[in-house]
C-alpha cells in the first residue's frame, strides 16, 4: 500500500512536471550532474600460510557510486553502496545494498545550508571531524543540518547538529548520540580593512562541540552531555608561519578510558620556514584521554567525533607502509616531528648536472608522564598527568633520509634510508613479554628508466633488517608503463630472514591495468598485505588478500 | 529520508531527460590557502587561458613524480600556452603543515591549495590521487585523467596547446 502511494505521488509529480513542460525542463537541464564509481572484487584462495581462510562465497565485492546534481546555488547528491558480501579485512558494519549518503544544499547571500549527510571539520579536527576513507572502511558522516554563515568580511561561522553514521546494513544505521557544534574563524586581515595589505597575516578560530547520550548505566552516574572546546591561531609573515591549537574536553567516561572521570586535553603546534629550494617544518603534538565518540561504549573506528593526527612520516614504500605504521594512541602520547626539504642546485658536487633533492624527517613519540591513582581513590579520576611532560616509554622513533637525483634525461633515482624504533606492544596492543620493541633499518632504491617518450620501467629494491618480530624482509618491484593507457607490475615481498623457515613467505603480486581518461581498470593476482599501495600510477588503501582482484574506478 | 530520496529521484530523472549540456563547471568548495586562509574554488580562473587542476598528496609517490616532472618544463608550458597549474593537496591535519615547505623546497611555481577534509575532492568526484582536470578558458572542465605514468605529461601538454589555440578537445 505504502509503495503504491509513493509510486502514485511520483507519477503525479512527474506528470505535473510534464504539464509545466518546457520551463521546468529548461530549469532542470541548466544544471549539471556528475559522479564517480568504484568497484573492488576479490576472488579468494585459501591460504593457511598468511592466515587467509576459505571464503564460502568464493567472490566478495565492495562498490559504490556517487551522484551530484548542481544547479546554480543548489546542489544535491547521493551515494549508493553495495557490499556483496564485504571483502575481507573491511571492518564489520558494512553489509548489503542501499543508499549510504544523501544530501541537499543551497547557498543564499552569505548563508549556506546543508540537510542530510555531510562531512565537516573544525580546525585540525582535535574535537570535531567527520570524514570518509572508503578504502579503509571508515565513514562517520553526519546526518542532520549544517549551516555556514559569513557574518562579515573575514568572519565565518559554521554550525552542525545531527547524528553520526554507525554502520551500514542495506541502509545507514545512525548512532544514538546527538552531536552539536559551532565553529568561528576570524581572518584579522580581511576583517580590518586597514590591515588588508599588512605583511603579517593572522587567523584566529574557536570551536565548541557537545554530545548528548542518555545514561542507562545503573552502576555509575554518567554525564549525559559532554562538551569540548578548542582555540587556534595561525600567524604568518612572508617565509615564516606559526600555528597552534589547544583543546579541552570535560569528563567523558567511556569504554576507551575505562570509565574514568578525568578531563581530556590536546594540543598541536607547528612552525614552518620556507623559501625557494628550502623548506623546514617543526611540529609538536600531545593528547591525553582524548578519545571522543558520540557513543561512550563504541570501539575501533565506530562513531569517532574527533581526529588526532599521527605525527610521523606517512610512508608509501611497501615495507615501510605495511609493516610498522604508527597509529595515534588517543589515551595519551606526546609527539615531535621535524622535516627539511632542500633542493641541491645544478652543477654542484651532490647536485650534479641535473640537480638533486634531499628530504630529512625525524619523528618521535612518547607516553605522557602520568601517575595512577591508588585503589583507595574514590574520585574515579584514574590517574594524574601533565600533558606537557614527556614520559619515559618510547612508542615510536624514526630517522628518514631521502635523496632524489636525476642522472640523465632518462634515468632518475630516489634513495631512502630509514631507522625505525617501533613499540609493537603499545601500538598494536600486543603482550609486551613476547613482543619486544622493534629496531629496524630500511633501505629503498627507486629507479626510473624512461625508455622513450611513452615507455618507462620503474624498479624498487627494498630491504628491511631487524632482529625482532619476523626478522628480515626484501621487496622487489618492477613496473612497466606505456603512457597514457597501460601498465603492468610484478612484485614480491619476501620474508627471507624469518628464523622459522616455514614462515619465510613470499607475498608475490602481479597487476596489470588500463587507464583511459577517468576510467581505470586493473586486474591483480597474488598475496597482498594491508596498507597504502602505490602501484600502477595511483595510491590507494588496500586490505590483505590472496587471490584475484578486479578494481574499476570511473568519474564523469 | 524517503521524501528526500524521492525528490532526488525526480530531479535525477528530470536531468537525465533534459540534459544536453556535457560541459562541466568547477564546483564550489572551501579549501585552505598555504597560509591557513579560506578560499572558495568557484573563484579559480586563469583570465581566459587554460588551467590544470591536479589533486595530489605529500604521501603519494606517483603524484610527486608527476608534479616534479612538470615543474621542470613548467616555464615553457606557461610561456607557450599561458596555462596555470592549480595543485590541490588532499593532505589532512597530519601532513598539511608540511605542504608549503615541500612545495617551496621543490621550487614549484604552482598555485597550491589544501583540501584537508576532502570537500573539493568529493565535489570533483575524485576516486584516487593523482587525478588531473583540464579546464578551458571559459572555466569549463573539458578533460580529466586518473593516475600518472612517465610520459603522461606529454599528452596533457598537447591537449593544453590545443586549448590555448581555441580548438575543441574530445577524449
Amino acid at each position: 500500500m505504502k509503495i503504491k502511494k509513493i509510486s502514485f505521488s511520483l507519477l503525479l509529480i512527474a506528470s505535473v512536471g510534464n504539464l509545466l513542460g518546457q520551463s521546468l525542463g529548461d530549469q532542470i537541464s541548466s544544471g549539471e550532474i556528475h559522479g564517480n564509481f568504484q568497484l573492488n572484487m576479490q576472488y579468494y584462495q585459501e591460504d593457511s600460510l598468511i592466515g587467509a581462510y576459505e571464503v564460502p562465497e568464493d567472490v566478495l565485492m565492495n562498490g559504490f557510486a556517487n551522484f551530484i546534481y548542481t544547479n546554480g546555488n543548489f546542489s544535491a547528491g547521493m551515494r549508493y553502496e553495495s557490499y556483496m558480501n564485504p571483502i575481507l579485512g573491511y571492518p564489520s558494519g558494512f553489509k548489503g545494498n542501499g543508499l549510504g549518503y544523501r544530501y541537499a544544499s543551497f547557498t543564499n547571500d552569505n548563508m549556506s545550508v546543508t540537510v542530510g549527510n555531510y562531512y565537516e571539520q573544525f580546525g585540525n579536527g582535535l574535537i570535531y571531524r567527520t570524514f570518509e576513507a572508503r578504502g579503509l572502511g571508515y565513514d562517520n558522516a553526519m546526518d542532520g543540518i549544517r549551516i555556514y554563515y559569513k557574518l562579515a568580511e573575514g568572519l565565518n561561522v559554521k554550525g552542525v547538529i545531527g547524528k553520526q553514521r554507525e554502520s551500514f546494513d542495506s541502509g545507514v544505521k545512525y548512532g544514538e548520540g546527538i552531536v552539536r557544534g559551532i565553529d568561528g574563524e576570524l581572518s584579522v586581515n580581511d576583517f580590518i580593512p586597514s590591515l588588508s595589505e599588512a605583511k603579517t597575516r593572522v587567523i584566529l578560530g574557536g570551536s565548541f562541540v557537545s554530545k548528548f547520550q542518555p545514561d542507562q548505566n545503573s552502576q555509575f552516574n554518567l554525564p549525559e552531555n559532554v562538551g569540548a572546546s578548542a582555540g587556534r591561531f595561525n600567524i604568518s609573515r612572508g617565509k615564516i608561519s606559526l600555528a597552534g591549537e589547544y583543546a579541552r574536553k570535560i569528563n567523558d567516561p567511556s569504554a576507551d578510558n575505562g570509565y574514568i572521570f578525568k578531563e581530556g586535553e590536546a594540543f598541536y603546534a607547528q612552525t614552518a620556514f620556507s623559501t625557494k629550494g628550502f623548506g623546514l617544518t617543526l611540529s609538536a603534538k600531545g593528547n591525553d584521554n582524548m578519545s571522543f565518540r558520540s557513543d561512550r561504549g563504541a570501539a575501533q573506528t565506530v562513531l569517532q567525533m574527533n581526529y588526532l593526527p599521527a605525527l610521523t612520516r606517512q610512508h608509501t614504500y611497501n615495507l615501510l607502509a605495511t609493516l610498522y605504521p604508527y597509529a595515534t594512541q588517543p589515551n595519551g602520547e606526546v609527539a615531535f616531528q621535524g622535516e627539511l626539504v632542500y633542493k641541491l642546485k645544478k652543477n654542484t658536487f651532490l647536485g650534479g648536472k641535473n640537480g638533486a633533492g634531499i628530504l630529512l624527517n625525524y619523528s618521535t613519540v612518547y607516553n605522557i608522564d602520568s601517575t595512577a591513582l591508588p585503589a583507595s581513590d574514590t574520585t574515579q579520576m584514574g590517574y594524574t598527568s601533565n600533558l606537557f611532560s614527556v614520559g619515559d616509554t618510547k612508542y615510536y622513533e624514526e630517522i628518514n633520509v631521502e635523496f632524489s637525483k636525476k642522472f640523465s634525461k632518462s634515468v632518475k633515482a630516489i634513495f631512502t634510508y630509514s631507522n625505525i624504533v617501533f613499540n609493537q606492544a603499545v601500538v598494536q596492543g600486543k603482550n609486551p613479554k613476547d613482543h619486544p620493541t622493534i629496531y629496524a633499518n630500511v633501505g629503498v632504491i627507486d629507479l626510473t628508466y624512461k625508455i622513450n617518450k611513452k615507455h618507462a620501467i620503474r624498479t624498487e629494491l627494498q630491504g628491511l633488517f631487524t632482529k625482532q618480530d619476523h626478522q628480515d624482509w626484501a621487496t622487489v618491484l618492477v613496473e612497466y608503463t606505456y603512457s597514457p593507457h597501460w601498465f603492468i607490475a610484478v612484485m614480491d615481498q619476501f620474508n627471507y630472514g624469518n628464523k622459522i623457515s616455514e614462515e619465510q613467505i613470499h607475498y608475490y603480486y602481479t597487476t596489470a591495468g588500463y587507464v583511459k581518461g577517468a576510467n581505470r581498470v586493473s586486474l591483480g593476482y597474488g598475496r597482498q598485505r594491508a596498507g597504502i599501495f602505490c602501484v600502477g600510477g595511483i595510491c590507494r588503501t588496500v586490505p590483505a588478500a590472496n587471490g584475484i582482484t578486479l578494481s574499476i574506478t570511473s568519474s564523469f | 529520508m524517503k521524501n528526500l530520496t524521492l525528490l532526488f529521484a525526480i530531479i535525477l530523472s528530470g536531468t537525465v531527460m533534459f540534459a544536453q549540456n556535457d560541459k562541466r563547471s568547477i564546483p564550489s568548495a572551501n579549501v585552505k590557502t598555504l597560509n591557513g586562509g579560506s578560499f572558495n574554488t568557484s573563484e579559480l580562473n586563469n583570465d581566459g587561458k587554460p588551467m590544470i587542476i591536479n589533486f595530489w598528496a605529500t604521501w603519494c609517490s606517483p603524484c610527486k613524480r608527476e608534479l616534479n616532472n612538470i615543474a621542470e618544463v613548467y616555464d615553457e608550458w606557461v610561456e607557450e600556452t599561458g596555462v596555470k597549474i592549480v595543485a590541490i593537496s588532499i593532505d589532512d591535519a597530519r601532513n598539511m603543515g608540511k605542504v608549503a615547505p615541500y612545495v617551496n623546497g621543490k621550487g614549484w611555481e604552482y598555485e597550491v591549495y589544501i583540501d584537508p577534509n576532502g570537500d573539493f575532492k568529493r565535489a570533483m568526484n575524485v576516486n584516487n590521487v593523482p587525478h588531473t582536470f583540464l579546464v578551458n578558458g571559459n572555466g569549463e572542465i573539458v578533460w580529466q585523467h586518473n593516475s600518472y605514468s612517465e610520459g603522461d605529461e606529454d599528452e596533457l601538454y598537447e591537449l593544453t596547446k590545443k586549448l590555448a589555440k581555441g580548438e575543441e578537445i574530445s577524449h
